[in-house]
């Protein structure tokens, strides 16, 4: 193992990270806000409860994702579209380092940023309503595993992306839809049965539900689906990227 | 000397099924400096990035200090590093990160005072902390060798290294290169201009359309790129070299002219001799005119002897 290598890429891309650190926090911190006007105080006003959770509070978990999977997906996507844009790539496949540690220092920069606008985003909708977190730990275990398997996919969505266009298409026309059609702002049991069964196959459904269940003690599906959903998902993203490494798939002529 | 690269049969089609590289066999030697002289797209950037792991050979093998590059890349990475073609930097990390990043990479714990040595060859001391895209162009370059010079490299690989260089900087890049060798580190540098092998090669390879043409020393090379020709033509045309002129290096010519090759860097040309001795046997002149050989000319040269 070249850890070093690790180590380098990660260092590297924290730095890009802080230095745009105020644009990285101000937009989530932003756009979380208004999304507590809009949805918390104004809707949240004709809706009282949802599962014994005030209406505010409910959507908590689901803002937190909505940010963490747009994050991760673009920030890893951007992490590794970057080199091969400008062409420093040529240095990452010239040097003595795996697919393993390739991948492991970008999708570990672009979680550490997901992460910590997460949990920005925690700190700010405290201001806004007031929750607490029944299984701390387990939140903390949700929301890392989303930003590392989130990531993972961002990577994969940075190496098969030729132009700028395509980087902003996944986020924007899979990942948003998914997380607002994936029970965000909502409990997947006020939508008509037919609808309920074919919500089952939005993976997000089983991070937002677990992750919801993290914090107030309830979710949709069992917890244990949502673990496993997301070791599905991750299993497939490192799958994905071994295999480009292999075949050299748009990195390597 | 043990070869450091050792290249046998390499061949590289491109995906748009354009074979850049045909059946390439090249040894290089430890400690010694190549320049791989060819025209634009004769295929030296393919050759450097497939030896440098850019790009998947079609066919063929390498090894680098012993070790194969596809199945023991770590091994044979770590002892190559690669100033490219192309100026590609980070355009807003600091010089001294980027150098720093490139050591990491290539598997080596961090160590400042090599840096700081490094980007002090390099001159580049006093802008560490200056972003790159504040940089000029060959400041860039600079950080381009300095990034591969990080890690410590057995071999190094430049490509086109002068390009868009003045000659200040040539200069010191060239004493950079200079104490690389006296380090023992092999280099391999690709060029168009034959001035520049000359003044810093041990040995010249001339490539174009994807095949090796020849490596020479570079002193055989140089005396065959100084030769020029005379061509001589006579009042009455000849259609033999007239006796009496044996001595001389001459060949019969097309319509009855004579072709006198000579060399540009020898003491004496022999042209004088040569003019008298052609008096002396009764012979007068018409018109002469001489051609130098230059490196165009032992392309085509080259290139008809091996389709012939
Ligand atoms: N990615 C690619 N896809 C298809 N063809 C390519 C690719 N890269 C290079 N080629 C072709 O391969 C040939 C060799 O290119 P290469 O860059 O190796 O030449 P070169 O000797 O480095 O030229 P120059 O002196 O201009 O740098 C050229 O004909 C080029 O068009
Ligand atoms: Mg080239």
């Amino acid at each position: 193992m070249n850890l070093q290598a690790v180590r380098a890429i990660y260092v590297f891309e924290m730095a890009r990270t802080f230095r745009t650190l105020l644009q990285s926090i101000v937009s989530p911190v932003l756009s979380t806000s208004l999304y507590f006007v809009v949805f918390g105080a104004a809707i949240g006003s004709r809706i009282d409860e949802v599962e014994g959770v005030s209406y505010g509070a409910f959507i908590v978990p689901g803002l937190m994702m909505l940010s963490v999977l747009q994050q991760s997906v673009s920030n890893a996507a951007f992490g590794i579209y970057f080199p091969k844009f400008i062409g420093t790539i040529y240095e990452l496949l010239s040097a003595p380092a795996s697919f393993i540690e390739i991948t492991a220092g970008y999708v570990l920069a672009a979680a550490t940023k997901s992460l910590m606008i997460g949990l920005i985003i925690l700190a700010t909708s405290f201001a806004f309503v007031d929750i607490s977190v029944q299984h701390p730990l387990w939140m903390l275990a949700f929301l890392v595993l989303t930003c590392l398997s989130f990531s993972l996919f961002g990577f994969i969505i940075g190496i098969w992306a030729q132009n700028f266009e395509q980087l902003q298409l996944v986020p924007l026309l899979i990942v948003t839809p998914l997380v607002f059609l994936g029970g965000s702002f909502y409990s997947i049991s006020m939508l008509p049965p037919a609808w309920q069964t074919v919500t089952l196959f939005n993976p997000v459904v089983y991070l937002v539900s677990g992750f919801r269940w993290s914090f107030f003690g309830a979710s949709d599906v069992p917890v244990v689906w949502s673990l496993l959903a997301i070791a599905l998902f991750t299993a497939l993203c490192v799958g994905v990227i071994a295999w480009i490494f292999r075949t050299g798939y748009r990195i390597r002529k | 000397m043990p070869d450091i690269v050792s290249i046998t049969d390499l061949t590289k089609t491109y995906g748009s099924g354009f074979q850049a590289l045909k059946s390439v066999s090249l040894d290089i030697r430890a400690g010694e400096i190549l320049a791989l002289l060819g025209p634009n797209g004769a295929g030296k950037t393919t050759l450097i990035s497939t030896v440098c792991g850019i790009t998947r050979p079609t066919s063929g093998r390498v090894t680098v200090g012993g070790h194969d590059i596809l199945d023991d890349y770590r091994a044979a990475r770590r002892l190559i590093g690669l100033v490219p073609q192309e100026i590609t930097l980070e355009p807003f990390e600091r010089v001294i990160n980027t150098v720093r990043f490139s050591r990491g990479l290539f598997g080596l714990g961090p160590d400042d005072a090599h840096v700081e040595r490094v980007l002090r060859q390099l001159s580049l001391w006093d802008k560490k902390d200056s972003k790159v895209v504040e940089l000029s162009g060959g400041m860039k370059r600079r950080v381009l060798i300095a990034k591969a010079l990080s890690h410590e490299p057995r071999v190094l690989f430049l490509d086109e290294p002068t390009a868009g260089v003045d000659v200040e900087l040539r200069k010191d890049m060239w004493r950079v290169v200079a104490d690389l060798k006296a380090d023992g580190v092999t280099i391999i540098l690709t060029t168009h201009y034959i001035e520049e092998a000359e003044a810093i090669a041990d040995r010249i390879g001339i490539i174009a359309k994807g095949e090796i043409l020849l490596v020479e020393d570079k002193a055989a090379l140089l005396k065959r790129m100084g030769q020029k020709q005379m061509v001589i033509e006579l009042q009455s045309p000849v259609n033999a070299v007239p006796d009496g002129l044996g001595d001389f290096d001459l060949d019969l010519g097309p319509e009855g002219t004579l072709v006198y090759t000579y060399d540009t860097r020898a003491n004496r040309t022999g042209i004088t001799k040569l003019l008298s001795a052609l008096s002396g046997a009764g012979l007068t002149l018409r018109d002469v005119q001489t051609r130098q050989s230059s490196l165009e000319d032992i392309f085509v040269n080259l290139v008809k002897e091996d389709a012939a």
